[in-house]
């Protein structure tokens, strides 16, 4: 499996421009692993107010248990992205992106 | 969190006809109910908005909340009988492969009766091992328990006798294949000093035991998972010999006065019968339609067809979670008024601050067409996606879409209320892969303003939702159409179709019979106009059940994109013996039909169409007329912010496009999410992404059939999810307007 290293950090501000869309082939590397990981703990938007409002969640990771809601609600998925990213780099590398 | 949810008995009727709607409140009080006819059900912000018309019939009013239980899960039943009455010493026996032993206490064969408590029940106990268990019906209960777990999907012996005047009891579980150092074979016998009563009153239960009746219904527990082949009741105490003898299909002369019922599941395959080989012919029913034309333990991998060896698909595969049909009690009915145009109509029903559409087409009057334009409505691919749980169960969901995945209140619905039943994109719980799914429940996925994890950046629709986009387009195009469905194409063949000049499809039109086949290819014989406003259809081969309405099957077999995979030797459809899997590995590719087939997929961003040089040919001059020789095509859109985009086809000659047709243009520059499908790939390799691979493009195929007709192919779902744009006045909605004119003109092509 890929280890993020020190020269993945040359993606995060594309990343941060354009989560979802045309990548260079280095952040798409570190999205198939972010993006890959297994169920237990992987986080989940979901939607409270269509097209408006989404709530993180995170799935237990065992078939038919409720979604494990969070405090985080969003109103732009482009910000949801950002701070799901941030999680994940966190726990991938040990650093707190800046906001 | 979904309140109301309902489904109705037909998905496609006439004028006169009657469609009762069934519905759940999980709210108290009452609820209000009306028909609409559904125009678009998109509910993006940037696009037109929900429409819909109100129609007035009598349904309009407010019903009775209440609760309606779906009890999922198989089983086959043995109604009691008067030689089942006399029983008293037996022996009851299988060969079993159960995929979840450690799951807990689950029945294989039994005589139960749940009410009382009273009869015997062999089953697998919560240590995951054999158990026979007897009731007194006075609330004694006694049980002889293996005491070793039996591995996962191994073919075990199982057997339990019980003399009635001594209580002795012998158990047997016998894996058969022997492993070294993991010894879970048992042969214990054991005195009970419990007696059965004198008559249980209690059918014969396979795969489940029996829990006693609500109002009109019986209901089950203990669902087992896995496969039972050749189960057999005697009525006395066999010896280990004579149970061996009767563990075949040939019962010794000698021993055949003592059998009560001998089993055989590779009879009557393709329906609900489970045959009875014993001259006592206590023939039963499968509830909940368990899987049929399973390998059995006699399996040898010689012949992978049911049809050519069935003694050697003896098994059925029973999943504690299978379904068919709801059952639930009727709140409504609707007698379809005449004079209603044809189109995608719904029961609206709502309770507090939720609501739900139980979506249904109405048909022109039987006989007639009320124009040439035909709009088909995929009901056999939105049966395929019904309740589709791959954002909860699959890892891979969010490397598909390349965003982190959305739910919506219908999912975290369905993901906590397995009982509402899976998808053929689903696993069973127990891992093996669902290939039975049905409309006779709630598909709260398959309705308007539903969004899906799966349809991309911005509206995210998929299959129904994302079809309204088409009849939206009609709409404000003023273009007449009538509506009809798969099972209507399905069962009614060419006859449905040749009132019409124009058959437009759906956004993915994936699943087709062979009488869906046939019916499209005679319809094109006969001059009819294909326009194609999608992508990846002509893909699965599937088969509707011989006599049960709504119910369909998919095998998975070699190849393609698949959500999982037949097990070797069961490729071939129970319902119908035919060969499942890919139409192009059935010989007529998707590019056959329509000249482009599926090539590649990706669910993050949408891209655009660049003309090429066929463009300007005087033949595919009326088609795009309006567009100006430079202009990108379809670089907008609500679904991924363009026309080309989630799955896309290309033209290839080699697999069946006409050598007349015209590669009109074809998008580029899709993202890194975007890969070659897997029957491209013989060896894999880098380079099979958007950007990196030629294959990863969607072709707009034009060409003339022999008879005078045409085909148009958008090659992309996409496609009608930029119609809309810029209030209908775009080069994506000029071209399709373009195509289905010209089309609508008699004079031949």
């Amino acid at each position: 499996m890929y280890q993020i290293t020190p020269d993945d950090r040359q993606y995060v501000e594309e990343f941060r421009k354009t989560p979802v869309g045309r990548h260079s082939p280095g952040l798409q590397r570190i999205l198939n692993l972010f993006r890959g990981e297994a169920m237990a703990g992987k986080y989940v938007l979901v939607c409270t107010k269509p097209h408006r409002e989404w709530m993180l969640g995170q799935f237990t990771g065992v078939r038919g248990e409720k979604i494990r809601m969070t405090n985080h609600s969003f109103t732009s998925l482009h910000e949801a992205e950002w701070y799901v990213f941030k999680q994940r780099w966190k726990r991938h590398t040990g650093e707190d992106l800046p906001d | 969190m979904k309140r109301i949810m309902g489904y109705s008995d037909q998905i496609s009727v006439c004028p006169d006809d009657t469609i009762r709607f069934m519905v759940n409140c999980e709210a108290a009080g009452d609820y209000s109910a009306r028909i609409v006819r559904v125009i678009h059900g998109d509910t993006n912000p940037d696009g037109p908005g929900y429409k819909e018309e109100a129609i007035e019939t009598a349904v309009t009013g407010r019903y009775p909340a209440r609760r309606q239980a779906i009890h999922a899960g198989s089983c086959a039943v043995v109604p009691d009988h008067a030689f089942l009455a006399a029983l008293g010493s037996f022996t009851v026996q299988a060969l079993v492969w159960p995929t979840t032993p450690a799951k807990g206490r689950q029945g294989l064969a039994g005589r139960w009766n749940g009410r009382t408590g009273a009869g015997f029940a062999l089953g697998i106990d919560e240590g995951g091992g054999l158990a026979l268990r007897l009731g007194d019906g006075r609330g004694g209960v006694a049980e002889v328990a293996a005491g070793k777990p039996m591995l996962a999907r191994e073919w075990y012996f199982v057997a339990a006798s019980y003399d009635a005047a001594t209580g002795a009891v012998s158990l047997y579980q016998e894996p058969l294949v022997p492993y070294a150092r993991t010894d879970t074979a048992v042969a214990i016998s054991a005195p009970v000093a419990l007696r059965l009563p004198a008559n249980v009153q209690a059918p014969v239960v396979f795969a489940a035991r029996h829990a006693g009746v609500a109002g009109k219904r019986t209901l089950f527990a203990e669902h087992f998972n896995g496969k039972i082949d050749r189960p057999r009741l005697a009525n006395r105490v066999l010896s280990r010999l004579e149970m061996e003898q009767v563990r075949g299909d040939l019962i010794p002369v000698a021993l055949q006065s003592s059998m009560l019922g001998v089993w055989n599941f590779s009879k009557c395959i393709s329906s609900e019968t489970i045959w009875d080989d014993s001259p006592n012919r206590l023939h039963g029913e499968t509830f909940n339609l368990p899987a049929r034309a399973m390998t059995g333990h006699n399996w040898t991998g010689e012949e992978m067809a049911w049809t050519h060896k069935p003694e050697q698909y003896g098994a059925i595969h029973f999943h504690d979670d299978d379904l068919h049909d709801a059952g639930w009690e009727v709140d409504f009915a609707l007698k379809v008024p005449a004079g209603l145009k044809s189109g995608v109509y719904a029961a609206h029903v709502a309770i507090d601050d939720d609501e739900d559409f139980i979506p249904f087409v109405i048909r022109p009057p039987r006989g007639t067409a009320s124009s040439k334009l035909l709009f088909v409505l995929p009901t056999a691919s939105y049966l395929a996606y019904a309740n589709e749980h791959m954002v909860t169960d699959a890892p891979l969901a969010e490397l598909l879409t390349g965003q982190v995945s959305t739910m919506q209140p219908a999912d975290m619905f369905l993901n906590e209320h397995r009982e509402y039943g899976l998808s053929c994109y689903d696993s069973h719980s127990d891992g093996s892969g669902v290939c039975y799914t049905t409309r006779l429940r709630p598909i709260i996925t398959m309705r308007p303003k539903y969004q899906s994890w799966l349809g991309g950046k911005g509206s995210g629709l998929w299959q129904m939702n994302a079809d309204l986009h088409i009849t939206d387009w009609l709409e404000a195009e003023k273009l007449g159409y009538d509506v009809i469905t798969d099972e209507d194409v399905h069962a009614e063949g060419y006859t449905a179709l040749a009132p019409y000049s124009v058959f437009v499809t759906s956004t993915h039109h994936e699943y087709w019979t062979k009488q869906m086949w046939d019916a499209l290819d005679a319809f094109k014989k006969h001059g009819g106009r294909l326009v194609y406003t999608g992508a990846n259809a002509w893909y699965w081969r599937i088969a509707y059940h011989p006599t049960r309405p709504g119910v369909m099957e998919v095998r998975r077999a070699e190849g393609g994109i698949r959500a999982w995979a037949a097990e070797p030797g069961e490729a071939y459809h129970s319902f119908s013996g035919e060969y499942g899997g890919l139409w192009r590995r059935n010989g007529l590719a998707p590019q056959r039909m329509a000249g482009s087939g599926f090539t590649a997929q990706g669910f993050d961003i949408s891209s655009y169409y660049r003309r090429k040089p066929d463009s300007y040919d005087p033949r595919a001059r009326f088609i795009f007329e309006g567009v100006g020789a430079e202009e990108l095509i379809g670089d907008f859109g609500l679904i991924g912010g363009g026309a080309a985009g989630l799955e896309l086809d290309r033209a290839d000659r080699v697999l069946g496009t006409a050598p007349n047709a015209l590669v009109l243009a074809s998008s580029e520059n899709h993202t890194g999410v975007y890969m070659v499908v897997l029957e491209e790939i013989y060896i894999n390799s880098p380079g099979l992404c958007g950007g990196e691979s030629d294959l990863v493009r969607a072709d707009l195929v034009f060409y003339e059939t022999p008879a005078g007709g045409a085909v148009f192919a958008t090659s992309s779902i996409a496609w009608a999810g930029s119609l809309s744009h810029n209030n209908y006045n775009n080069n994506v909605a000029r071209i399709t307007g373009n195509v289905i004119r010209r089309f609508l003109d008699p004079a031949p092509f």
